[in-house]
This record gives C-alpha cells, structure tokens and sequence, in this order.
C-alpha cells in the first residue's frame, strides 16, 4: 500500500501531564508524512482504545512518565484484543524501567523507547514494522 | 570593569584592531569547531566580551551591593558566609509511613529542610481509590488522601524546627490546612512553623498540566492562602512561583525566567485585586528555578531575575518593603538534562548544576539523582546527590565571597540580555491582557513547544551533543539498582481508606463539606472551611468534588 498515509494514535494514558514528548513525537511523525492523532492528557483506557478503532489506526503509540505503566497498559492491550483490533502496531516511551519491559513486551508492545530515542529511530521504527505486517 | 578613563569608542576599536590583526587571520587558517556558537537556548554566543558589550553599563544601577537593590548580586549582605543554602531533597514514595521513614533518613544525614513529593492522585485531588488512580498510587510521590496521612508523614519531626515544602498546586489550599490541622494537634505553634506551598497554577496550565479548576477560581484559592498566613502562619512561604517545569518542558533559559517572572505579576494583581496590601504578602512570595547544564546562562538567568523582580515590586506594584522588593528563590537540578544512558555520568551534570545555582545566589537547592530517568531514586543514589551539595558547600570553598563572578564581561552582557528578553516578553503579554489571557490563547504553551522541538531537532542534526545518547556511546550498558513500587501501596491506602470513612463521624464531615460548597459559591475566604473539613477527616477526594461542583473543571484548549 504505497499511497496510503500511516496513521497513528498517540495518548497519554494515566494522571501525568508530562507532555513535551508526546508532542516532539507528534511533530516529528507529522513532518514524516504520517498523520497522527494526539488524545490530549489523562485518557483512560478505554477512550484510547475506543479512539483508535474509530479512527482505524495502523500504530498507537503511548507516552507515560507516571509509573504506571503495568497497571495501565495490560488493560490497553486486554481491551485491544476484546475489540479484535490487537493487529495494531503498539509503542510505548516514557520512564519505564528495564526490568519491566520483557512483560510488557510479552503482552504484545513490540517496543518500548527510552529516554534519549531520536525522533528518527521512532519514524523508522514504525515505517518498517507497518511494511513487515503488511507483506 | 571598564575604566571611567576608557571611552567607550576606544573599547570598540580596540576590539576591531585585535579581531583584523590577531582573531581573523587565525579563523581564516584554522576555522573554529563550529560555525555559530550558541548557548542551550539556542542564544548566540561571540567569541570574546570586553567592555565594549557593556556600553551603558553603570556599576550602581545594574549591578549594586549584596542585599541592597537591585540586588543583582545577592539579597543578603554576606550570603553563604552567613549562612549555607538550605539543602532540600524533593522526596515522597509510597505510603505515608514510607516518605515518614526516608524523611527522618535525609535528616539523619544532615539535610536541613524537607521537601515533599505528593503522588499524582494527590495532585489531581483524588483519593487513593478513585478508578483514575488506579496504577498511580505512591508512585511519583506520597499518596495522601486525608488527615490521617499527614499526621504519620511527619510523625516524629519537629515542625517548628524543620521546615518544608511541598509540592502541591491545584489542592495546595487542603493539603496545607492538613499541615496546619497536624501541626496544631502536635502543639506547634502556627505563628512559628515555617516552609513552603509551591501553590503556582499558572505554570501548570503552561507547562507541568496538573491542574483541576479552571484559572480565575484558582486565583482565587491562591489570594485565600496569602491571606490566611498573613493573618495565621506569617513565617509561611505562599508560594513558589515556579520556571522550573517550564524549562523541563522545552522553554529556553529566557522563556524559563520570563515567564515565571510574568506569573508572579499577575499573582500580585490578583491579590492587589483580592483587597490585599502589596507589603502584606510580597515578602512571602518565593520563586523557583531550574538549573540547567549551560553554567554561564543559568547564572545570568538567577542574577537577572533578581533584578527584574525588583524593578517590577518597586516601580510596577509601588511596594514600600525592601522584603517585598527581594526574589528569594529555590533551584533544582534538571531532570531532563539527565539520561538512562550511562546513568552514572547524570552525578557530573548534576555537579555542574548545583554549583551554577550556588554561584547565582540560590537560598535551597535539590539536586537530582542519577537513577531517575528510571524510577523514583534509591536511597543509595539520593545520598550521593546529598553530598554532592556537601561537597559544594564544604570542600569547594564558592561560598567564601559573594557573588564571585561579577565584573566577567560575559555573565554581565548576558545578565543584561537575559534582562531585555524578559522585559520584552512581558511587553507582548501586558498587550495579551496579562497572563491567565496569554494562557487562553496558547501563547506560552506554544512558545515552549517550539523550542523544545528545536532542541530535540539540533540533538539529532547533533549540532548540540549528549553524552551517551548521541556521542560517545557505548554497546552495553550496566543496568543500575532502581526503586520499585509495588501495587501493595495502592490496597494499603484503599484499606485505610475504608476504615477511615466506617470511624469518622460523618454527620460533621458531611455538615464541614455542605458549609464548605456554600462558601466556595461565595466570596469567603475558604481556608476556615478546609480547616474545617480536614479536621473532621474529610477526605481530599472528597472535598475536591465539592469544589469542582461550584467552580468546575479545566479543559486544555487544543492547539
């Protein structure tokens, strides 16, 4: 599908209002051609997951800095699969540490970005994932 | 500085004969690393300063004497040779017996002050068992759902000896009645507690988001408070007038300051408005400041800020109080400046920092530690970022004389840079209609927006480096030992919770909350009635709903 542009959901799930990445992240997507739909601060779970059906998605990415990480994106990724939508690409960044990302990966977030990620790493990341699932 | 006998022009040709004859034929041969310098912010930054940058410069108006205006150099006469910088570790993790525990640890180590880190359900003005506070409990600081809480936070501490902060906005106003409460049921007289409420809404709609109420209700809680410790607790610190989450948020140096600076006015209005005298509450307005890696800049920003501060108390607000007149202020080391890479190198940053807030004249300083890109840090990781300030404030001899670097050509061109910046910033957003205008329209979020993108873009163009991130790599990294909070928190708080709600007397909790939402609807002042509530165990949750159904919620306008 060459034509088609990659549209990914970026949210904020949880209480922190720590945004300067979401937003650097959305810009940078943005300025690579893909369109990008931010959810704006303390989503639950399930308008994110509502959000990203509705708007047909092909990636969601998820920014969080609270700590909450294991409690919040299990739930994302069990509602996911109840709608059948769990085809769908999922990132993650934020404050996440090591030692919590084997389980999280093991839920399906096929990667978890930590502090320090270029803006290019991601935008690769996402274009070659989406073409592999796609083949 | 610049000899009287020196004309100014001559200053000018010298500098002209010394770039023809000696810079320019060297730059023609060997061209320097870069074709522009530039500070973090992005400032340009030249190859040399002399007294030909400081053409107006008059040593009495801009610079003067240590605790004297304009204050340039300090507020006090003798600064840390009288007295150290308080050392004030942010800290707060768990539940409540947890940050009692670490607390009484700091203090053991010979930190002087406490500072503490509300978690985000606190903040939000939540209970612990809220279905939004599922996950977040304990984890970015203390969970504190009533006065039960508060009582074994600080079970055991002095309070009249100890003073602290804390770091609470939208609910400042109940959090510090439960401090209050606390205090007086431990006998401690409110007349000489001391500490501080960060208790600055403005910079959460620009930058750090955790807001509850929309702007003009907030204003009002915050009037509410300066009152009551005008009147109550008059050894209160109000408020922190905070840049420090604007900069983590992507501002430059100058936006950081300006904006900061430009809260604090519409604060003083909104009190001058609220009937208040200008000298009444002035002195007890304290500010906040980052500080970041650029050693030179922050320096600048700290010493103009002082100055800007009391030109706009003085000649602005007409105060008559030197005490109104001096920007007291708190610093911490910036967290975003830290990496997960190579995280022991975070301790070096962390260095450079603090000793840039010392030399700008800070009165408290937290530095961070090295473990928190990952986690809330160890106790093993605070103790070093501890006696880093130990290390400053005992081995390093900076604090022997004050103000040590006036009279560099450099920090002076650029204090007065960071000066003109700032006045015109407030000139664009006086045109807006003041600052909670400049908030509705975007006009900060905006400005820090960009400039954080440009910052994340001149890191990947690698025209700015980061050690560890995109320079100097290294293959594997060595994990560190981090901090980790398990979900026991959350069903420890929610139990407790439960028992609290079954055993209070709800009768009065309820009669407290009722009087409370009436008050709200009027103009009164609240801090009785939060007084009121917490006393009879209401919780935060609970009386944050009353207030939400009078004044309403805050919704971000999309940009």
């Amino acid at each position: 599908m060459p034509d088609k542009r990659i549209r990914v959901l970026l949210a904020k799930p949880g209480l922190d209002g720590h945004d300067r990445g979401a937003k650097i992240i959305a810009r940078a997507l943005r300025d690579a051609g893909m369109e990008v739909i931010y959810t704006g601060l303390r989503q639950t779970p399930e308008q994110i997951v509502n959000a990203a059906v509705q708007e047909d998605v092909d990636c969601i990415g998820l920014s969080i800095l609270s700590g909450a990480h294991n409690v919040i994106i299990p739930r994302i990724m069990e509602l996911l699969k109840q709608k059948q939508f769990d085809d769908v690409l999922v990132i993650a960044g934020g404050i996440i540490p090591d030692q919590d990302i084997p389980a999280l990966q093991q839920i399906g977030v096929s990667e978890i970005f930590p502090p320090g990620t270029s803006t290019g790493a991601i935008i690769e990341y996402i274009k070659n994932h989406l073409k592999e699932r796609n083949l | 500085m610049s000899k009287i006998s020196t004309p100014h022009s001559r200053w000018h040709e010298l500098k002209t004969q010394w770039e023809k004859k000696t810079l320019n034929p060297l730059v023609q041969k060997s061209q320097e690393r870069r074709k522009q310098f530039t500070s973090i912010s992005g400032h340009p930054i030249e190859v040399l300063y002399t007294p030909a940058d400081l053409e107006n410069f008059d040593y009495e108006k801009d610079l003067g004497f240590p605790g004297e205006p304009p204050y340039t150099r300090g507020i006090y006469p003798t600064m840390y040779r009288g007295k150290l910088w308080t050392i004030r570790q942010f800290s707060g993790f768990g539940t409540a017996e947890d940050t009692n525990q670490r607390f009484h640890y700091l203090l053991s180590q010979g930190q002087t002050g406490l500072s503490v880190a509300f978690d985000l359900p606190t903040l939000m003005g939540m209970d612990s068992d809220h279905p939004m506070s599922d996950g977040e409990v304990g984890k970015c600081g203390v969970a504190v759902d009533s006065l039960v809480d508060m009582e074994t936070l600080f079970e055991g501490i002095d309070l009249e000896k100890t003073t602290t902060s804390m770091t609470i906005n939208s609910p400042a106003a109940i959090l510090w009645a439960m401090y209050l409460v606390n205090a007086e049921k431990k006998g401690f007289d409110l007349k000489k507690i001391s500490g501080t409420l960060q208790n600055d809404i403005l910079k959460e709609y620009i930058a750090q988001k955790e807001w509850i109420f929309p702007p003009r209700p907030s204003l009002r809680l915050i009037t509410d408070i300066f009152q009551f410790a005008t009147q109550q607790v008059p050894r209160w610190n109000t408020i922190s007038i905070s840049g420090y989450h604007i900069r983590e948020a992507g501002s430059t140096a100058l936006q950081e300051l300006a904006f900061t600076l430009r809260d604090g006015i519409e604060y003083v209005e909104a009190a001058i408005q609220a009937g208040l005298n200008v000298d009444d509450f002035a002195p007890r307005l304290s500010f906040f400041f980052n500080a970041h890696n650029d050693f030179f800049e922050e320096i600048a920003k700290y010493r103009a800020a002082r100055k800007v501060w009391y030109r706009v108390m003085k000649e602005r607000f007409q105060a008559k109080e030197p005490r109104s007149w001096m920007l007291r202020f708190h610093a911490q080391t910036a967290g975003c400046s830290l990496t997960a890479q190579q995280p022991y190198n975070n301790i070096v940053r962390t260095t450079i920092q603090a000793l840039a807030a010392v030399l700008g004249g800070t009165q408290s300083l937290h530095t961070n530690s090295m473990d928190e890109t990952y986690a809330l840090p160890t106790e093993n990781a605070v103790a070093i970022s501890l006696r880093t300030q130990q290390i400053l404030a005992s081995e390093s001899e900076v604090g022997n004389t004050v103000d040590p670097l006036a009279g560099s050509y450099f920090l002076e061109k650029s204090t007065l840079e960071m000066e003109e910046g700032c006045w015109d910033y407030f000139e664009k957003i006086d045109a807006m209609g003041g600052m909670v205008s400049a908030i509705e329209c975007c006009f900060p979020q905006k400005e820090i927006q960009e400039a954080a993108y440009q910052y994340q873009r001149a890191v990947e163009r690698k025209e700015k480096i980061i050690v560890g991130v995109n320079d100097y790599l290294v293959e594997e990294e060595v994990p560190i030992e981090t901090l980790y909070i398990n979900q026991d928190v959350a069903r420890k708080q929610v139990t407790r919770l439960r028992k609290l709600k079954d055993s209070r007397n709800n009768a009065e909790v309820k009669k407290s909350l009722t009087a409370l939402r009436k008050a709200a609807a009027s103009a009164d002042n609240l801090m009785p009635h939060f007084i009121a509530c917490v006393g009879n165990y209401a919780t935060l949750g609970e009386i944050c709903d009353e207030l939400r159904s009078v004044f309403g919620t805050y919704v971000e306008p999309i940009f």
